[in-house]
Formats: structure tokens, sequence, C-alpha cells
């Protein structure tokens, strides 16, 4: 047991580092910085970087572009990338999709759809929750129903609607959760389908969430004409492909390095404020115990966490256990945002949002925490609610 | 970086864990603790003699295992589990780590003696008014000859009834707590004016208070230096906290299986109750709860090498360790109901020794104070 870094690994720190440096784009980093919503190519630019550096995707397999990382070096990359606070690859492509792909997908369809996630040309969206059917997905109603159309070809006609999907405005495809055999059982009568998000029948309408921002949409689905070599894995059997990525959503859920440089900003903060006696608010002895308190529980789940990837690299796959992860990184990232908040005062309050680039009002780091903080209340709820993570624990690593 | 342990310390694991189970099952201890003079002198020269695990942190050329915080840390886990009450704490990890840490002239002999489990140590460092503060005596030391004179009280030393050895901090200058002028001495119980006044403990140990009165030690007595011992305590009080809270990582995972056990068997309006939500949840939290205290131990564990990080680590580990006792420990209680009220089940012993361990070399508070200062600084 030991946290040492062999010569090589600090070598590959400073090859990360400067190559974040170098080649972050300029214009992504004005735009974070203003705090103002993002473009699609925005939100593509570091991702398309990546991808001609090859460093998209570290986890996957090699053979699909994956960089045969060390865990250490995958810590590493994280570390670096949350200390530079560049806007990591969008998940839905790269981190929920491709392993489903990789792990249940037929040969062609790992040659016709890895790359275009991998460049960044494609940008995918997730289509599970419905109006009726959120921790309790296998509730899910979209139907789908086969049929054989005048060209001969079978296909699949979806009809439903999903929510809460995220930056589905942007979208060129969606992966989706169908029902296509309504008698089985809740699980058993599953699909998994990818669909084009150009298809005659799909609509996208915006949800405005309490922080004012427009994050997630509803998709509505009217008679989408979906061939069947869209389907991943075997019929009734998608099922299967939603609990792995759910796994892998939460491994990744934790967001320990991007917390650290969080509470980095957070002292910095604590530092400039002025507590009621007119120290600095990290000296005022109720605020820098939850500061401290904070730290140290961070820092348990950053252990907690290096312990889970040495799991993994001895061969196992992110199990069960990953729900701690995601159930103590949100209840961290909350705890961030809410203190960031407290820490501000008076200067919580404005809503600068439609006041344009030059609404200077209060310190430039307030601007932005208290539509983090309301945003960051979803945190405890998608990828399972936290909740549902403890059974997930009760169920599957307790045997309750 | 490396989480894995290697092929001797999973053996190591695999001897203690064996051995106490067939020699230190709940019913064994409950004897041992029952009949003068509560400890079992029987089992340490096992330890010494069987399993060799006394050497377990000293190099081979002391005679040891060639270890060091690891296997202290796989040992105190095991110990923890079973709820050992033998001094491995007070000689190998306190005692071995005054003689390793000080270059004293006498330290390669009074090793070997630890080895052999003929050298048992207790550690001599709170008073009665000194709260959790190491700098805080009255006891004192002064010049008499070549050797010194020792005057005072030291309050709940535990293993003192069977020690033969005390590790004593006491004042050779400055005022009541200050920094300069705290040295380490080693007094053999046998001394003439040593006088013990001895009692059981709430969670099975021995302990006492000792009194020091004109107690006359040579210059070999000192251990570091004269009047700068305070760092020397400190590293040996961090390497206690880490291993302390490897004993609690023992603890805790039998306070949480065993109430998982018991939910799973106890039946209430028709099920069993461990099918209750509102239980699993709570069993959750506490598994959580012990997930977090296994990583804060490794974390301190490693960074006792390193003289930097060491004392941040020790007291977070000790604040995370200390809640996780509180909320696992209280919580296993409830959930066995009226049978965790009783001294029959082993729940309520596990529970009593987590509660000391909360307190053990600082409470919560004391180390979280201790970790806001290093981290951030002078409060105002």
């Amino acid at each position: 047991m030991n946290l040492d870094f062999s010569p090589e690994e600090n070598a590959f720190r400073q090859e990360v580092r400067a190559f974040i440096k170098d080649n972050y784009p300029a214009d992504l980093r004005a735009a974070q910085n203003s705090g103002q919503p993002l473009t699609r190519d925005l939100y593509l630019a570091w991702h398309k970087v990546l991808a001609r550096k090859g460093w998209v995707a570290p986890s996957w397999p090699k053979e699909f572009g994956g960089t045969d990382w060390t865990p250490t070096q995958k810590y590493i990359w994280s570390e670096e990338s949350a200390a530079a606070e560049t806007l990591p690859p969008l998940p839905f492509g790269v981190s929920m999709l491709a392993p489903v792909i990789y792990t249940f997908g037929a040969e062609e369809q790992k040659k016709r759809f890895l790359p275009g996630i991998y460049n960044g040309e494609v940008w995918w969206c997730q289509g599970y929750s419905e109006p009726g059917a959120g921790s309790d997905l296998a509730s899910l109603k979209t139907k789908a129903e086969k049929i054989t159309a005048d060209d001969g070809k079978e296909y699949y006609i979806v009809n439903g609607q999903k929510t809460w999907t995220t930056l589905g405005q942007f979208a060129d495809w969606g992966f989706f959760l169908v029902r296509t055999d309504p008698d089985a059982k809740p699980q058993a009568g599953i699909s998994f389908l990818l669909i084009d998000m150009k298809s005659p029948g799909i609509s996208v309408r915006p949800i405005v969430t309490l922080e004012g921002g427009h994050e997630v949409n509803d998709v509505f689905l009217d008679n989408v004409k979906v061939p069947v070599e869209n389907r991943i894995f075997h019929e009734n059997q998608g099922w299967t492909c939603a609990k792995a990525l759910l796994a892998h959503e939460r491994s990744g859920i934790a967001g320990v390095a991007r917390s650290k440089r969080n509470l980095e900003k957070l002292r910095e903060i604590a530092t400039t404020e002025r507590s009621d006696a007119g120290g600095s608010l990290l000296s005022d002895a109720f605020f820098r115990r939850k500061v401290a308190e904070l730290e140290i529980d961070l820092t348990a789940l950053e252990f907690t966490e290096l312990r889970t990837l040495a799991g993994e690299s001895s061969g196992k796959g992110p199990g069960p256990e990953s729900s701690i992860l995601k159930i103590k990184g949100t209840e961290i990232q909350q705890r961030l945002q809410e203190l960031a908040l407290e820490a501000v005062g008076h200067y919580g309050a404005p809503f600068l949002r439609d006041l344009g680039h030059n609404a200077q009002i209060g310190p430039d780091y307030a601007a932005g925490l208290a539509g983090e903080m309301f945003n960051g209340r979803k945190t405890s709820i998608y990828g399972g609610s936290n909740e549902i993570q403890r059974n997930i624990i009760a169920k599957m690593v307790l045997g309750l | 970086m490396d989480f894995s342990f290697t092929e001797e310390q999973s053996m190591l694991r695999d001897t203690v864990a064996s051995y106490l189970a067939d020699h230190y099952s709940f019913e064994q201890r409950r004897a041992i603790l029952g009949q003068e003079p509560g400890w079992s002198p029987a089992i340490w020269k096992a330890f010494a003699e069987e399993l060799g695990i006394l050497g377990a942190p000293f190099s081979e050329a002391l005679g040891g295992l060639g270890g060091g915080p690891v296997e202290n840390m796989i040992v105190m886990q095991e110990m923890g589990k079973a709820l050992v009450v033998e001094p491995y704490l007070g000689t190998v990890v306190i005692g071995g780590g005054f003689l390793k840490h000080s270059g004293h002239a006498g330290a390669e002999a009074l090793i070997a003696q630890i080895i052999a489990g003929e050298a048992i140590f207790a550690f001599a460092y709170a008073e009665p008014q000194g709260r959790y503060n190491l700098a805080d005596l009255k006891t004192t030391a002064a010049r008499d000859g070549a050797g010194w004179v020792l005057n005072g009280h030291k309050a709940v030393v535990i293993g003192g009834p069977y020690a033969t050895h005390l590790i004593v901090t006491a004042r050779t200058g400055g005022g009541q707590r200050d920094a300069q002028g705290v040295s380490v001495f080693i007094v053999e119980t046998s001394a003439p004016g040593v006088t013990r006044r001895d009692y059981p403990t709430v969670d099975g140990f021995r302990a006492s208070e000792i009194t020091f009165e004109n107690v006359k030690v040579g210059a070999e007595a000192l251990v570091g230096p004269e009047g700068h011992g305070l760092p020397l305590v400190e590293k040996v009080v961090d390497e206690a906290l880490a291993a302390t809270c490897a004993e609690a990582c023992g603890v805790l995972q039998k306070l949480h299986e065993g109430t998982l056990e018991y939910t799973r068997q106890r039946k209430q309006f028709g099920q069993p109750i461990s099918a209750f939500q509102v239980l699993q949840h709570r069993m959750v939290d506490m598994f959580i709860q012990v997930e977090q205290a296994v990583s804060m131990t490794y974390m301190a564990t490693i960074k006792l090498g390193d003289d930097k990080e060491r004392t941040k680590s020790a007291a977070a580990a000790k604040v995370q360790i200390g809640k996780a006792c509180r909320f696992v420990g209280q919580n296993a209680i409830q959930l066995h109901g009226g049978m965790g009220m009783t001294d029959e089940m082993a729940i309520g012993h596990y529970f009593k020794r987590a509660t000391m361990i909360e307190s053990a070399f600082g409470s919560t508070d004391h180390h979280l104070a201790r970790y806001e200062f290093l981290s951030l600084g002078q409060a105002a």
C-alpha cells in the first residue's frame, strides 16, 4: 500500500497539464467565464480536440479508442482536468451509450456508431424517464410495435413520451428504452433502441428548470418509424443494457476531482468575504467548522473511490458499491453549493441572467451561485435517486 | 499508487483472524475478563511465540517481521473484531514507536523483549486536568545527579495493571501547557515510589491511576531529546490514532454485520424486520459509514510516513471514525431493540468499545479543531 507516484506517472501529469494548457479552446474558456449558456459548437469544442489527441474515452477498450491508462493515470487525468476547469466530453454518448454498444452491440453496430460518438460528430441524448416512470423506470409505457413495411423491411413503430432529456434540443440521435412486450413482467418486455432525432413524428419541448435554465426537455414520439437494426441486444432484453448503463453512470458521478476544485474556490470566497466580527469568513468558528467537516468527508469519498478503482483494476467492473459514490458524491456537491451561496450573503440574491454581459452587481464569484445551488438539487434525484441507491445497496450488497 | 496488500500481509491477517476465531470467541473473552488478572498472559505468550505478531512492525534486523504501519493496521483491525484487550496498542504500537523513533540507546534490547512477549508497555500521558492536550502536564522530572526524579499523577493508564514498563510524559521545564519543556521517560512499574490504583474500564480493559512520588530513574530513562520531546509524542500519538482507527474498523464491521444478521432472523408483524425499508436504509447508512471509516484508516496509515501530511490525516481519520462509532454503534443497539440492551449479547460490548474509541486520544471535537487549525489556519 502506498500513495506514491512513479517518475513515469509524474511525467504523465506534466504531459497532461501542458496539453490542456496549450490546447484548451480560448472561446470556450471565455464563454465558461461569462456564465452565459453555451452553444452547440462550444459544447463540442474540447471534445473534438481530445478526439484528435486520442483522449476522449480513456475507459473504453483499446480497440475502440480507449487509452489503456492505469487507474492511477485516469486519476491524474481527472485531477488535472478538474484543476484546469475543463468542460469534459458530454456523458451521453461517451460514458453512457458507448459501453452498452461495445458490450452488447453487434459488430456492425459498433462500427456504425462508436466513431461518431468518439469524434463528437453525433450528439446523443437519453430517452429513459417518462412522466409516469421515474425511480420505477421499469414501469415505462412508450410502446414499440414491430411491423413489416412496404419495402419488405422490419420496423418498430414507437409511440409515447420521454422526459428529463438533458440537452435533447441539440441531439442528433437518442437511445431509448421502449416496451416491446406489453404482456411480460415489467423488466422483461423492454428493448433498447437507437433513434434518429430527425425522424418524422419526434418533437422536443423545453422544460425550464427552477434556476431559469433550459437544460432538459420532453420528447414526444408519434408513430416514429425505427429500423429493427437500430435495436441493441435482443428484443425484450433491453433492461440488461439499461442496468449496465446505470452502473457506469453511478461510478462517474462521485466527481471527486471537481469537488476538490470547488472546495478550493469556496475557501477563496470565504477568505475574501467578511464575518459579522469583521475577520475573514473562513476564520468564523461556525463557518470554518462546516468547511472542515466537508473537507474531511470529501477525503473519505476520495479514498473510497480509490479503493473502488483498485478493485476495478483487479478485473471487477463497477459494482453496486458504486452506489456509495453516487450518494456521497452528490451530497458533497450539494453541500459545496449551499456553502458557497451561504458565504456570499446578500449577493446571493440578484438574478442577473437577463441583464446582459455588463451587469456588474456584487462580486463576480457571487453571480451564478444561487443558480448552481438550485440546479444542483437534481444530482440527488437523477441517475436513480439517492433513496433508490440505498435500495440497490440494501438488496445487492447487504443481501436484505 | 497501490491499495493492495502483499501476500505476507494477507497471511498475517489470516493468521491473526484464525487464531482469534479459535481462542478469543465472545465466551472465551468473557471468561478472561471475568477473572484476575483481567487479561490473558497465555494469549500474549501465544502472540509472541506461536504467531510472532509482536514483531510485526519491527525490522528484521531487530528480530521483527519487517513490517510497519500497514502491519499494525492489519493486526489492530482483527483485534477490533474480537474485542481483544491484550495490550498490542500500548506495547507494540506505542512502546515500540517511542523506541523506534527516539534512537534510544536501550531500544534494541527493549524491542527484543517486546517481541518475546516479556516487556509490556503502558502509556502514562493523560493527567486529570489535561483533557486531550498532550502538553498539559503537571508531572515533573527534575535532575537528580546523573538521573531524574519524577513526581505527579497520571490518569486512566490503559493496561497499567499488567505493564512492566511505563512511557511517562513529564515536564522538565516551561509552564503547564508549554510546548517546550516536555520530556519522555521509560519507568519500570516496579520502581519505588510508583503507586497504582487499578480498576476495570467500561469496555473491558483494566486501567490505573498512577502516582509518582520521588521516583528515581537513571539517565538512560530519558527517551528522545530533553525538553523537546513533544514532536516525538505527537508522532507516536498519530501512529496510535491510526492503529485505533484500524481497531475501530474491526469493531464497526462487527456491529454492522451483527445488525444485518439479527434483523434477518427477528420477526415482527409476520416478517423479518430486515424487510422494512426504513431499517434497510438505516443499515445502508451504517454500511456507508463503515466503508468510509476503512477508507480513512487506509489513508491515515499510509500517510504516517509523510511528516507534512501525517497529523492532518490522522486528525481527519479520527473525526470520521468518531462519527462512525457513534452512528453505527447507537443504531446497532437501536435495531437490536430490547435485546441490544442485554449484557448477554455481544453487540452491546462492541457498542461500549466503539463509544470509548470515540474519545480515545481525543474526541471528535478535539480532532476537528486540530484539523481546522492545520487546514484553515488560526480561527478569529
